[in-house]
């Protein structure tokens, strides 16, 4: 009977398509003349078929943008562009209580005490055989600098290390092909105290001399994704950009963009493009970690948080970590090494064969894509070009696979299809060019509004991509919407790379500023998501499981309030004997145990934002009342017919008064004539 | 009676083994909201679902009508209902081994009986849940009842309920055909033999 009824909903959908298409030509007709400039002209002729969705159906992939400086993941199904989810990550979010109720705040929690925002730049996929998995997502704060792991699972943020010796947590966090280690590098150099540890203290004027960049090595453990800072690499002193991880014959290294090898203390607009090449830093990560093991890591204090959220408290807990070993490039040989690349690059991207390593040089008129064998030829040819800091250079040509000759203004990031081309961004010139990998000649252009910064293919970043289609993410919107004032979301750009040319399908705002974005085909996320947390495995030390173990207790001057939720009411709703200035948390048990039920609970004065329980989940807001009163508390998010009556009333009395605690859930019942009691 | 005519009555009584491993009854609900529908599984012993929790989700939403929770515990007859259909395997197979023809059609009778009671029985839990209503229900629509159809569909306000026999119920219709073909076929061979 079910199968039927199926089969009707397809029947109508198979007539909805063709409906729509139609509206969409009767639209375009209509709007054509008035819109009609350059920017509906790119617009391939059945984009809209391209990315519709019908009703109730769901999308091909999941894309992962970053939030920028909203310090949050945003969800978008691709290739409708729809956004299904926006997940907090280093910022507090007062739409669920992340970062306001007890369970969430040590996940903010950092070495400067409660750091509540974060710039997110780098979202990046857990990987197994250098192809995202779908397990985990880990993601760079850039500004306090931390690296978060959020579970797929839950679509939560679980885990959040801060990283010491680091400032501008930019380049980062990149994982190496089975995630052995999650690397992640300094944007700023600091003086790092090596006798005491952290940040030391130096004069500005001082920067050659003490100032140090550090790449960090987190290791992640296979089973459940928990994150351990194993060893930094203490490197010189210049800024550290992008990295990218290699595959197949170079899976063992790693790449990081280098500028200001100046080393410019000041004014870095000018001082830190000064010098025709910077450099790209290649890492062997397997070597390091063997250096690291062999007993070649020195040891220094350091001060930083692991804050990791526990799956049965649904609590997260911070750990303060007091050493970090690190290693020096100088005694390491072997380990690492720099190619002269042009000017202040910025964004290094390897190939899916990982022959190729191309360096996006913002500044630079040509594209260089260097060669994997050729640099092993050169380490074993000694085809060196001097040192720094003891960490070899190469001569550029001995390097070199070859130039993408003007391939555009402002080259800032290249991702790759499944068919030997690279597709990259033009910040300046604001488009799109594709070539050729092999014969490095450029096959198409397409313009996007405005200013690309990243751009991502799915899987894009790894030895299979998926070649179907290209987000680009721009930083300028300007006329595209419609006008918000001055404050205007930026944007993301949906194309077909299927064909040989590039067909323009879709844009749609984004949140706050996306900077890199990575997608996956649905199948390897849908299928493990998490429907509701079952109560049984809930292990939160304040929870209670049934209404009949609900109570109200005070202890000096905090009154603990452990109590229930279910459709459509709270035990208890009525509370008494509070007193003006006591702490009350409640801690707030959602008894659902169904799909899309959660329970939201706000009380009125609260200092604090609301709470949002999962179905089987505890969390505990904080609450000082100020005045005395009775003050209601009430769902916040709409659960059910009954979910206006889902309130209740907590009676604070002045200091000092002698109204004694006292709870209740509804009055006993009388029992009506003539009938059995019910329940 | 022939060996294999024995071997089929003991297939008739092991047959009642089918509701120790499938419920005897699903109830299917499905709401708008409910795209992924509840069901509820009636077995011998216990109450199932398409979920664990498909009880507690089942009482939170008769609760808005008033109906009385739906606990394994208020029923006696998931307590003593499996002694019966071992009761009813076990001599099954005693008439099987006998090869007793009165026997067998004393044991299908039986089962009949039981079987025609216990239906009975359902029907009755079903009535008293969808009449016995708290009279402080949120939602109360007047004359409106909420009996679960027995056997097919019936829309329940936002609810299409539709209620049907499972496999464990197949253990008791075979056992019946089973046992009552044996009966037959155990007249027509013993024909001849009387010739």
């Amino acid at each position: 009977m079910r199968a039927l009824a199926n089969k009707l909903t397809n029947l109508r959908s198979g007539f909805g398509l063709p409906l729509a298409l139609l509206t969409g030509v009767v639209l375009q007709s209509c709007g054509g003349d008035k819109a009609g400039s350059s920017q509906a002209s790119g617009v391939a002729e059945d984009a809209a078929a391209a990315v519709y969705v019908p009703p109730g159906q769901h999308d091909e992939l999941y894309s992962f943008l970053s939030g920028g400086f909203n310090g949050q993941v945003s969800v978008y199904g691709i290739p409708s562009g729809r956004l299904l989810k926006v997940i907090p990550v280093f910022t507090q979010q007062a739409e669920n209580g992340y970062g306001y109720n007890e369970e969430t705040k040590p996940m903010l929690m950092t070495s400067h005490g409660f750091v509540p925002w974060d710039d997110l730049h780098h979202p990046k996929l857990s990987r197994t055989d250098g192809m995202a998995d779908g397990r985990w997502l880990f993601a760079n704060g850039n500004n306090t600098p931390r690296v978060a792991r959020v579970d797929l699972k839950t679509f939560e943020t679980v885990e959040i290390m801060e990283i010491p010796n680091s400032a501008g947590n930019h380049c980062s966090p990149y994982p190496t092909n089975n995630n052995e280690y999650i690397l992640a590098g300094t944007r700023f150099s600091v003086p790092i105290d090596m006798e005491k540890g952290g940040m030391g203290d130096a004069s500005l004027d001082e920067y050659e001399e003490k100032f140090r960049g550090s790449i960090s090595f987190i290791k992640v453990d296979k089973d459940n994704g928990d994150m351990e800072l194993d060893f930094q690499v203490l490197v010189p002193g210049f800024d550290y950009d992008l990295a990218n991880g290699g595959k197949g014959p170079s899976e063992d290294w790693v790449f990081f963009t280098t500028y200001n090898t100046e080393r410019a203390g000041t004014l870095k607009e000018l001082g830190a493009s000064q010098n025709d090449k910077d450099y790209l830093a290649a890492i062997n990560w397997k070597l390091a970690a063997k250096y690291a093991a062999e007993g070649k890591a020195h040891e220094m204090p350091a001060n930083y948080y692991h804050n990791k959220l526990d799956h049965g408290t649904h609590t997260a807990k911070s750990t303060i970590k007091k050493t970090v070993r690190y290693l020096l490039p100088e005694e390491c040989p072997g380990m690492m090494y720099l190619i002269p690349a042009p000017k202040s690059p910025h964004g290094i991207d390897v190939d899916p064969t990982g022959e190729y390593m191309v360096v996006n040089g913002k500044l630079a008129s040509s594209l260089p894509v260097f060669s994997f064998s050729k640099m092993q030829k050169a380490i074993e040819n000694k085809d060196f070009d001097g040192e720094v800091n003891g960490i070899p250079v190469f001569k550029y040509e001995s390097v070199l696979y070859g130039e993408v000759k003007e391939p555009g203004l402002g080259p800032l990031h290249t991702e790759f299809d499944n068919k030997g081309n690279g597709y990259s961004t033009m910040f300046v010139s604001s488009e799109v060019v594709k070539w050729n990998v092999k014969d490095l000649k450029v096959l198409d252009r397409m313009p996007v509004y405005y200013s690309p910064g990243h751009l991502m293919i799915p899987g894009g970043d790894t030895k299979d991509p998926y070649g179907k289609y290209m987000v680009v993410m721009n930083k300028i919107t300007k006329d595209r919407y419609l006008p918000t004032g001055p404050e205007l979301l930026h944007s993301a750009q949906l194309i077909d790379i299927s064909g040989d040319k590039m067909r323009m399908l879709l844009d749609f705002p984004t949140l706050a500023e996306p900077h890199y974005a990575q997608a996956i085909v649905a199948d390897k996320v849908a299928p493990n998501s998490v429907k509701f947390y079952k109560l049984d495995e809930n292990t939160h030390p304040e929870a209670v499981k049934s209404e009949k173990d609900v109570k109200v207790t005070r202890q000096g001057r905090t009154v603990k309030v452990n109590m229930t939720s279910i459709r459509s009411h709270f035990a208890p709703d009525n509370i008494e004997g509070v007193q003006v200035g006591d702490t009350v948390i409640f801690h707030v048990t959602n008894l659902e145990q169904d799909w899309d039920v959660p329970h939201g609970f706000a009380v009125m004065g609260a200092n604090n934002a609301e709470t949002l329980i999962m179905p089987g989940a505890t969390q505990s807001l904080r609450w000082v009342p100020k005045q005395a009163g009775v003050y209601p508390f009430y769902c916040t998010d709409f659960c059910s017919a009954l979910h206006q009556e889902m309130q209740g009333y907590v009676r604070v009395s002045p200091r000092g008064s002698n109204v004694p605690i006292k709870f209740s859930t509804g009055k006993p019942k009388p029992v009506p004539p003539a009938q059995a009691s019910v329940n | 009676m022939s060996v294999y005519l024995r071997v089929i009555m003991i297939a008739a009584a092991l047959s009642l083994g089918l509701l120790f491993l499938f419920p005897m009854w699903k109830i299917y609900l499905q709401a708008p909201q409910y795209p992924e529908g509840l069901e509820l599984h009636i077995w011998v012993n216990k109450l199932g679902g398409s979920s664990e929790s498909v009880l507690q989700n089942f009482n939170i939403l008769n609760h808005y009508i008033g109906m009385e929770k739906i606990h394994p515990d208020s029923f006696a007859e998931l307590r003593y209902m499996p002694y019966i259909v071992i009761a009813f395997m076990v001599t099954g197979v005693l008439v099987g081994l006998l090869g007793n023809r009165k026997l067998v059609l004393v044991w299908v009778l039986l089962l009949a009986v039981a079987g025609a009671v216990g239906i009975l029985d359902f029907y009755l839990w079903l009535y008293k849940f969808g009449t016995n209503l708290d009279p402080t229900a949120p939602i109360k629509v007047p004359g409106m009842t909420y009996i679960p159809p027995l056997f097919g569909s019936k829309q329940l306000l936002n609810f299409h309920a539709l209620s049907l026999p499972s496999w464990g119920a197949l253990g008791i219709f075979l056992g019946l055909v089973l046992g009552g073909l044996v009966y037959i076929l155990s007249k027509k061979s013993v024909k001849p033999q009387l010739a």
